[in-house]
């Protein structure tokens, strides 16, 4: 009965296409390194300043002077380039990385996303997801389909302050996927053991055909 | 033309004053010129203004000037680390200016390049774009973000040689490059100063040109989210 984070992030990884550059958001888009299909090289930009993101590093690899956008140590490949925040975000926003995959709070019915911050209650920040959604070539969202109260978390509108408008192009969440289309969202695919039935009754955006 | 000093304090002698704005470079704690705020802390310079993509943690990096109250803004595009900025701000009592990360990043290269502003497509749409100038090229709308020209910058680097040539390591270049362009006055601080010749010219990641003094000293570089794999 739906998809677990990890069936989400192994689902999110079918996105990848050979050749592609590719930024991970924080949370389970990170999963999504762990899916790569067998066949498809990609390389991951860390929007700090690297490209070519490796694993983990062991306890003996630890290194203060290298890590992810999430702070996390990590560790670089043969292939690994790093260069300055200014130059990280020229390649986000002229359009030369092929997608992000990101964590949402809310995401409409016309690909406005919202991951960034609750007024009055949590100020952190949007950090790079702004300068992602409007640069980057595709952007998918991964994210529970409903609220810990069972409330909708896929909209007809946005209530939370926007990261960008009309942004999204594919919704994937612990029910299916859906696409961002004229006039609302399309199902694309359901997760095992979920009806369409379940998934409309779990989305307030408009479904269409 | 001398540009290296003996300490921190000596290197900020004379350039920090009361309600100044400084960028900063660093991305989390990483990269951060912990040795350079440590002196502004005891210099005890108030009301400042800093352009810094992060604030640090409750008692490190920027973090630091958050306690003591010496930070009357901050401009920066992720403040989730810190308790006591969350505090401070939702009690009113500190001014924050959210920036798209990449925005920030353009805001001081522009700044350092002399360019006033520039139009992007980032926050087109949200919060960020209101009360600033919309433009469309070619069936695009864009928005006008303006350069950062700071009254100083503290960065850190890796290693450098008399000259102020700067090289950084791995992730911790982040903003330091821009910041350090953006400020009338840069005080770079370094793991290693190198004899002049030393440094692969080829391989300078910031020319000395854009660096006013230098100090050498010990760096804890502390790491926030220590995360590994098993062996």
């Amino acid at each position: 009965m739906a998809w677990d984070r990890n069936q989400m992030a192994a689902r999110a990884a079918q996105e990848l296409q050979d050749g592609w550059y590719v930024n991970l958001g924080i949370g389970i888009p990170t999963l999504v390194s762990n899916h790569i299909p067998e066949g498809i090289e990609v390389t991951l930009q860390s929007e700090n300043g690297m490209l070519g993101m490796g694993p983990f590093p062991t306890e003996d690899e630890i290194d203060a002077d290298l890590i992810n956008a999430g702070k996390q140590t990590i560790t670089e490949l043969p292939q690994t380039a790093y260069f300055d925040s200014a130059q990280s975000f020229a390649m986000i926003r002229g359009g030369k990385i092929a997608m992000a995959i990101l964590g949402a709070m809310e995401v409409a019915e016309n690909g406005d996303l919202a991951n960034w911050m609750i007024p009055g209650k949590l100020v952190k920040g949007m950090g790079g997801a702004m300068d992602l959604v409007a640069g980057v070539g595709r952007v998918v969202v991964v994210m529970d389909h409903t609220s810990k109260h069972g409330d909708s978390k896929v909209l007809k509108k946005c209530t939370l302050p926007l990261t960008g408008k009309a942004v999204v192009d594919r919704i994937i969440t612990n029910l299916g996927v859906l696409d961002v289309v004229e006039g609302g969202l399309k199902i694309v695919e359901l997760a095992e053991g979920v009806s369409e039935a379940d998934l409309r009754a779990a989305t307030e955006a408009a479904i269409v055909d | 033309m001398q540009k290296i000093y003996a300490h921190a304090a000596a290197a900020l002698d004379g350039v920090l004053f009361d309600g100044m704005l400084i960028a900063a470079g660093g991305f989390g704690l990483c990269g951060i010129p912990e040795l350079l705020i440590a002196a502004i802390k005891e210099a005890g310079t108030k009301d400042i203004t800093v352009a810094s993509n992060n604030a640090g943690v409750d008692d490190f990096g920027l973090g630091v000037l958050l306690a003591t109250r010496q930070i009357r803004k901050m401009i920066s595009s992720y403040v989730g680390e810190n308790a006591e900025f969350m505090r401070q701000y939702l009690a009113g009592e500190l001014e924050l200016e959210f920036n798209p990360q990449g925005t920030l990043a353009e805001r001081m290269r522009a700044g350092g390049a002399g360019i006033p502003g520039f139009y992007t497509r980032t926050g087109v749409g949200t919060v960020i774009a209101e009360g600033k100038e919309h433009k469309d090229f070619d069936g695009q709308t864009y928005i006008l973000e303006r350069g950062i020209v700071a009254d100083l910058s503290i960065v850190k680097a890796w290693k450098a040689d008399p000259s102020g040539n700067l090289v950084f390591r791995k992730t911790a270049r982040n903003f330091n490059p821009a910041a350090a362009t953006c400020g009338r006055i840069c005080v770079a601080e370094v793991e290693e100063i190198v004899p002049l010749g030393s440094l692969d010219a080829d391989g300078i990641h910031l020319p000395g040109i854009y660096v006013h003094r230098l100090i050498q000293g010990q760096h804890e570089k502390r790491i926030e989210n220590r995360t590994t794999r098993a062996a």
